[in-house]
């Protein structure tokens, strides 16, 4: 079944289009990686989906349903969930509390889901108690992942997650993002570090000025000279 | 003698409505040009009118003055200690960003009026500034209401004239600029604190002669003439009716919301009269006037926030200076 | 140095109140984002609901007050829902606005429903208690130790319930709120719920202390505001101890200068705190 359709997407913000007829397919437990040039509309794209940007023309559906211009509440509530990429996370609670904060809309027990997090991200256990706006670049990522999968989403749709953070948090967060994929998430990823993203996908889609370019598995992206010509380097 | 009284009543309406109109475009300078939410108009008019009045009138022992200065001096120096009232409050607070200076021009004006109220030997106190005199020796009764409504109508021109050629200019282009974009004009190399402290003084200025204007009409100045309420939220009320942003909505603000306050009273008179309102709401009406404007205020807020005419910038800000 | 001591207590008392009102304000600014200028005269209404109860209906203080707050929560939710609802798209400056239209509405109200005349909830001089050099008024008792126990139940509510970590969130990051699935609807009620209740509890601290007045709330607008922006704005705990602090160093300040200008001081100190740290003591945010 296939998770996540856009089709032909116009939209932007206020009156003017930064998308024009974006178009993306995922099925379920995928990575699917959104990479391009600045100004491409990577993060647009996302936000689309997400009910953020509103959607002139085209259809967005989830699980088989239309859920365009759906307000982001109502998406929540279907399993799709976002993390975005600067102000993630509740500075003034504690961590632990930006966990139950996630889990907002769950009516029931949600200790387990909780655990796993915290078995995700072991520091994040260790800091619980301590507020969430006084952790590092990385933790705080990993408490704002966390905070996204606290409702157990079928769908997590990850900004830039590896934004301004060092090496060594890169490779653990991505680490830990295909762990999540592993546990049967289907992942939507914007990414900045396109090699290393388009490694781990299962798809990939290359945008630029609002517009598909190219679109192949991870690998082949990989491979493409013009790809790599864009904007790969090293 | 019915169209005496009905007439010398509508004299002294527009007298009023032009003192409020002068009020409302100094404000707009403030609001309209700037962004600034300055709720202590109150302040500055009420400086007007006292500097106005310590200008004019004789001396006398309970009050600084006496200087017998004539009239236009009087004006001139009410604009001149506005300006600087508002140039040391704005160095101080024009920093800050709208909510926070919004609370803080509340405060000035608290500060004005107590210490208008508590330096006797400056104001004479409660008991107020009398024998203000009138600029137009010899005449009396409605000779003098309408010359003095002649000099009030020279003043709202002039002051329109002013605001309207300021408006077009090339200050005024910045101050759109800096309302819609700071940090871009910041870039450009403009001291935004600057034009923000013009545009403030500007405003006050004219605030600042509306008071003296009213302090000659009326003759006799206290602090309770200067409430928030007639000093502030009526000059609000008439700027956001007619229409913010726009100077000839400033003006029709000012005739049309002064109108709705100096009427509201007989109409309630007349629906207690014919009994829909009850007694005690019409003993009590000027309570229920001010209900009424605040009611008329969110409704325009709600239906209309753009006011009765709204702005018309003259040229987009964004297009090269030689082009259209 | 008795004097001192005393004005301290009449500092603490006047500080208790203020930040009744703070804690709303902040509330309000960090949740909504706009200045609540009729936060004063929600204080002015509750005190004069009590009144109802006391005068009207007879009832002991204890229930006029339950009364009195249940029905001011009421009213902040209903001008919330009527009016501030339609214009949360709105640049804040048009909400302050409004807020400024209802705070004259109510005040109205109130004068023509009661009158501009003082009124006072029970005729008779309370005898103050003379504790060593120190004069107490009975009132007082109630007045702090009433303002201590809401904060603290405010606290428990913020700290322990689901809704309220989710105002805590909300105050913090409203998008990222939204984004989470947290109801904000429900919470921006809950908090006018909140900030009616603390609005009328001091409101009618003010009128026990002093008198009933049309404009009680109003003059003490401005410190409330100070003491929301000096503690740093969404910050409740943080309104309370700038409340505290205004409370008695307005008190303090008559050893120096005029009583008349105490409103001044606050001022003053809030634009102090708005030039050397914008985010208040405790770092909130900067609107």
């Amino acid at each position: 079944m296939s998770l996540l359709l856009a089709e032909d997407v116009y939209g932007g913000y206020g009156g003017t289009d930064i998308l024009h007829g974006v178009s993306m397919e995922m099925d379920a437990g995928e990575i699917v990686v959104i990479v391009g040039p600045n100004g491409a509309g990577k993060s647009t794209a996302m936000k689309s989906v997400f009910g953020l940007v509103h959607v002139r023309e085209g259809r967005v559906r989830f699980q088989d349903e239309d859920i365009t211009n759906e307000a982001p509440d109502r998406i929540v509530a279907r399993g799709m969930c976002y993390v975005p990429q600067e102000h993630n996370v509740f500075p003034s609670l504690t961590v632990h509390e930006n966990l139950e904060m996630g889990a907002f809309i769950r009516t029931d027990d949600y200790t387990a889901q909780i655990d796993r997090v915290y078995d995700l991200f072991p520091p994040l256990k260790e800091k619980r108690r301590q507020p969430a706006g006084t952790l590092s670049g990385g933790q705080r990522q990993m408490v704002a992942i966390g905070r996204a999968l606290m409702l157990d989403p079928k769908l997590l749709l990850l900004d830039e997650p590896t934004a301004g953070l060092s090496p060594k948090f890169i490779d653990l967060i991505f680490q830990r993002i295909r762990e999540i994929n592993d546990q049967g998430v289907g992942i939507l990823m914007v990414e900045q570090n396109a090699k290393q993203a388009l490694g781990m996908a299962d798809r990939g889609y290359v945008l630029v000025l609002g517009r598909n370019r190219h679109e192949d598995t991870g690998r082949n992206l990989l491979d493409d000279p013009e790809v790599a010509e864009m904007f790969l380097g090293g | 003698m019915e169209f005496a009284g009905v007439f010398s009543y509508l004299v002294f309406f527009l007298t009023m409505a032009g003192i409020y109109a002068v009020l409302a475009l100094g404000l707009n300078v403030q609001w309209g040009y700037t962004g600034q939410i300055n709720i202590g108009v109150a302040g500055f008019f009420a400086v007007g009118a006292y500097t106005a009045a310590i200008m004019t009138t004789a001396p006398s022992e309970d009050h600084l003055g006496g200087f017998g200065l004539p009239f236009v001096v009087g004006l001139v120096a009410a604009m001149i200690a506005s300006g600087i009232v508002a140039l040391a409050v704005g160095l101080i607070t024009l920093k800050l960003r709208s909510d926070y200076l919004a609370i803080a021009t509340i405060g000035i004006a608290e500060i004005l009026r107590l210490f208008l109220k508590n330096e006797q030997w400056l104001t004479n106190g409660v008991r107020g500034i009398p024998s203000i005199p009138n600029p137009l020796e010899g005449l009396t009764g409605i000779g003098l209401g309408l010359g003095y409504l002649a000099i009030v109508i020279v003043l709202v021109v002039l002051t329109y004239w002013a605001v309207e050629r300021l408006y077009r200019s090339p200050w005024a282009r910045v101050l759109r600029a800096i309302r819609a974009n700071e940090d871009a004009v910041t870039a450009a190399g403009k001291s935004v604190l600057r034009f923000r402290v013009e545009a403030f003084v500007t405003g006050s200025m004219f605030m600042g002669l509306a008071g003296a204007l009213y302090a000659h009409n009326s003759g006799f100045i206290s602090p309770e003439a200067f409430t928030p309420m007639f000093g502030t939220f009526l000059p609000w009320v008439m700027l956001i009716a007619g229409g913010s942003g726009n100077n000839r909505g400033a003006i029709l603000g000012a005739v049309v919301i002064w109108g709705v306050w100096t009427m509201t009273p007989t109409l309630i008179d007349l629906l207690n009269n014919i009994g829909i309102v009850p007694a005690f709401l019409a003993e009590r009406a000027s309570f229920l006037r001010i209900f009424l404007i605040g009611l008329l205020l969110e409704i325009i807020l709600v239906t209309r926030p753009q006011g009765i005419l709204p702005e018309r910038p003259p040229r987009p800000i964004d297009l090269p200076a030689d082009s259209g | 140095m008795i004097d001192i001591v005393q004005l301290l207590i009449y500092g603490i008392v006047l500080g208790s109140i203020i930040a009744l009102g703070a804690i709303g304000v902040s509330l309000i600014f960090g949740i909504l984002r706009f200045a609540h200028f009729a936060h004063g005269d929600l204080m002015t209404l509750g005190a004069y609901f009590a009144l109802v109860g006391v005068a009207g209906m007879n009832l002991p203080m204890f229930f006029a007050f339950l009364l009195a707050i249940a029905a001011t929560a009421a009213v902040s939710i209903g001008i919330d829902r009527v009016l501030y609802r339609r214009l949360r798209r709105s640049h804040p400056i048009i909400l302050l606005i409004s807020s400024v239209g209802v705070a004259l509405m109510l005040r109205s109200l109130v004068q023509m429903i009661w009158g501009p005349d003082n009124k006072i909830y029970q005729a008779g001089v309370q005898m103050p208690w003379i504790v060593g050099g120190l004069r107490f008024k009975p009132d007082w008792v109630m007045i702090v130790g009433g303002a201590a126990a809401l904060m603290i139940l405010l606290h428990l509510f913020l700290q322990r319930t689901r809704l309220g970590k989710a105002m805590r969130a909300m105050s913090d990051n409203a998008d990222l709120a939204r984004v989470s699935g947290i109801d904000t609807e429900k919470v921006v009620i809950w908090t006018w719920l909140i900030a009616g209740v603390l609005a009328a509890a001091a409101g009618i601290f003010l009128g026990m202390d002093t008198r009933l007045h049309p404009i009680m709330g109003w003059k003490l607008l401005l410190p409330v505001f100070a003491a929301a922006i000096f503690g740093g704005i969404g910050k409740p705990y943080g309104a309370i101890v700038g409340a505290l602090i205004i409370g008695i160093a307005q008190e303090m300040s008559t050893l120096v200068i005029s009583p008349a200008y105490k409103p001044a001081v606050a001022f003053a100190l809030m634009v102090l705190m708005l030039i050397w740290r914008p985010t208040g003591l405790f770092r909130g945010k900067v609107l």
